[in-house]
């Protein structure tokens, strides 16, 4: 086991090191493109340019350029943005961060609960007209933009539907952290919470409904039936239990991904400041070493979750745990 | 509750049930597989929808010429249009709440701006087709990208092994370590700051060409295909048949495109519906970010963008090319669906509702 840890933890190291030297390579040597050309204002003189190069060390080697900036990252962490040089990226991750977490961890309580909810009933519903409907809605949950999605729930929440009794009570589209007023920092994140969790229903229901059937063939199940255990009994305690499985490993992959960057859409639709957001502000002026810095920061958070899940796995069942 | 019921494995022609063996004897494994499909239902009319999507949407430039009579990339804040034997002007001063600047027309529900126009006093009808030309074109032209790459380095990888798998697969991993999203969205942005196109030895890249989000959707997505290729490769490979044709002397060429990839070119059609939504809706996505298709394109996504601003004035700007992309993506995961049923051999076994 120990062996098993050192290993994985060796892998990681090696993946996140790659990660950077990947992320600094498309930034920064990318054939054809120029860095500084965004940096400097529009048709910036010669000099403003050496400048501004000589200022971010672009005018040395591309390893001493790729060491200076992982310093600047994380060691020394005063990695400045283009266009605003008094803001520091990583503080600026760091502030933004909870407001990420409170949207992605809501979502996925409120998805969790309804695509329980949702693949049961298709399951015991199965043969009635409910069944195909139920993974119809799903099919449609699956195929819908999130951003767009948002849309319009904004038109209907915040302006055509929003002086009636409805949806008088959603506030305008913004962010209230939870230690300042919990009850209108729970009212802010209501909608972008179902927004978000709307595509993962539909493919978490379909999922465990097809895990429930599959468990439904094996011997354990049939022994259970014929030890004359209810129905509901097999259902919640042998059948729902064995396909939690899939269901959790499927949950923590999405859950790293939504919190490392994913959630970014979301965020920008209902204006929630969150790592996405930030992201999405450098994009708008092509501020490279915001989003380089937030792009890390998401590759980092999704690849170091991968490992922790891996070494909880190999924990709790031997089977998996490789040699 | 449901009966749950094992229905008993047919014979190896991997019949599904309710088939006979009759109806099926002596057909190839394809015809088989292509009358299951035509006999799903479900399937067939997802297919029809998506037939009618992409017919229509390449239709455009016919509805813009002879229904719509406009140009949807044209300017035309100073235009009017006839609207119950009335002629209006295009953007109207001093609609909206505020009764401040100016609002485009709203839906006339006429052949000349049906939905309305945006901004720019274009016709939003038009663009949300000339939109969905962009959008099939990137989403359809990256999936088979890269499922056609995947398929080669998978068949590479696979044949050969020892260190071309070893360098292959590394690299793979490598890229499916990253985010996929943040990956897409790095390479954009990097591209994008060439604002007089790219210039690669003789190769010119405008930044508006719908290769470059085409391009950086196919490389993304590559390892999701190549992996479970790779994996079936190495296992076909092990197979008497080709062990048979080593044997007779054939030639590597051979063995990887008539023997092996013929036995695994299943897969990939299974996966190739599956990642046209992905890649349509990854597309929209980085549309809507500004950093997919840029001016004059258009394409779903930044048409949705462009409605931003128009929400709660003039909302068909952005509904629209929202339900376009739902329907698409929608037709497409049913009708993989089907594909799936009708080729895999797994859905032999079925539960008795």
């Amino acid at each position: 086991m120990a062996l098993f840890i050192v290993r994985r933890l060796i892998g990681l190291v090696v993946v996140l090191f790659a990660i950077t030297v990947l992320t600094f390579l498309i930034f920064f040597a990318t054939p054809g493109v120029d860095p500084t050309r965004s940096l400097a204002g529009r048709n910036p003189t010669p000099e403003t340019v050496a400048a501004v190069r000589h200022q971010f060390g672009l005018d040395r080697s591309k390893p001493e350029q790729y060491v200076l900036m992982m310093k600047r990252l994380f060691i020394s962490r005063d990695l400045v943005s283009y266009g605003n040089q008094a803001l520091k990226v990583v503080p600026a991750i760091t502030a933004a961060a909870p407001v990420t977490f409170s949207l992605v961890i809501g979502a996925a309580v409120i998805w969790i609960l309804l695509s329980i909810l949702t693949g049961v009933l298709a399951v015991v519903l199965k043969g009635s007209i409910w069944d195909p409907l139920l993974m119809i809605v799903a099919l449609i949950g699956i195929s819908m933009p999130v951003f767009w999605l948002g849309e319009v729930a904004n038109l209907v929440t915040q302006d055509r539907l929003h002086d009636t009794f409805l949806f008088s009570w959603v506030p305008p589209l913004g962010y209230t952290p939870l230690t300042e007023n919990p009850w209108q920092w729970f009212l802010h994140l209501i909608i972008p919470w179902l927004t978000l969790a709307a595509l993962y229903v539909g493919f978490y229901a379909r999922v465990l409904r097809a895990n429930l059937l599959d468990v439904a063939n094996e011997d354990f199940v049939r022994t259970a039936r014929a030890k004359g255990l209810s129905e509901r009994r097999i259902l919640t305690r042998h059948m729902l239990r064995t396909s939690m499985i899939t269901f959790v490993s499927l949950f923590g992959l999405d859950f790293a991904v939504l919190v490392g960057g994913g959630a970014l859409l979301t965020e920008v639709v209902f204006g929630l400041p969150g790592v996405g957001l930030l992201t999405y502000r450098s994009l708008q002026s092509l501020d490279l070493p915001v989003i380089m810095a937030t792009v890390i920061y998401g590759a980092f958070f999704i690849t170091i979750a991968n490992a922790v899940v891996d070494i909880l796995y190999a924990r709790l069942d031997p089977r998996i745990r490789p040699t | 509750m449901a009966e749950f019921a094992y229905e008993p494995e047919p014979a190896s022609v991997g019949l599904a049930p309710g088939e006979s063996v009759r109806e099926f004897a002596g057909k190839s494994p394809w015809r088989l597989a292509g009358r299951r499909l035509v006999r799903n239902r479900v399937a067939m009319a997802a297919l029809a929808l998506f037939v009618l999507i992409v017919a229509v949407s390449f239709a455009a430039p016919l509805y813009a010429k002879h229904i719509a009579h406009t140009d949807p990339f044209a300017n035309n804040v100073n235009g009017t249009t006839v609207v119950d034997g009335k002629t209006v002007e295009v953007l109207q001063q001093g609609g909206g709440p505020l009764k401040l600047g100016e609002t485009p027309i709203g839906p006339t529900w006429h052949a000349n701006y049906f939905l309305g126009a945006d901004n720019q006093g274009r016709d939003v009808m038009a663009r949300v087709l000339y939109g969905g030309r962009a959008s099939l074109l990137i989403g359809i032209g990256s999936a088979v990208l890269a499922c056609v790459a995947a398929l080669l380095l998978a068949l590479l990888a696979g044949y050969f092994r020892g260190p071309v798998d070893v360098f292959l697969s590394r690299l793979m991993d490598l890229i499916w370590a990253f985010p996929i999203f943040l990956l897409a969205i790095s390479l954009a942005t990097v591209l994008l700051t060439a604002p007089d196109g790219l210039q690669w030895g003789p190769v010119h890249v405008d930044p508006s060409s719908l290769w470059i989000p085409t391009l950086i959707i196919a490389l993304v997505y590559v390892p999701y295909v190549y992996r479970p290729v790779r994996g079936q490769v190495l296992s076909v490979r092990e197979k008497e048949y080709v062990e048979a044709a080593v044997a007779q002397g054939a030639s590597s060429l051979r063995l990887m495109f008539s023997e092996i990839l013929p036995n695994v070119l299943t897969t990939v059609i299974v996966m190739l519906p599956l990642m046209i939504a992905t890649t349509i809706l990854t597309e929209a996505a980085l549309s809507f970010l500004s950093i997919g298709v840029q001016p004059p394109q258009a394409s779903w996504g930044t048409i949705i963008d462009d409605g931003q601003d128009l929400l709660y004035s003039r909302p068909w700007v952005a509904i629209a090319p929202g339900i376009m992309i739902v329907l698409t993506v929608l037709s497409l995961n049913v009708l993989g669906d089907g594909v799936r049923d009708a080729l895999d051999p797994r859905a032999k076994l079925r539960l008795k509702g």
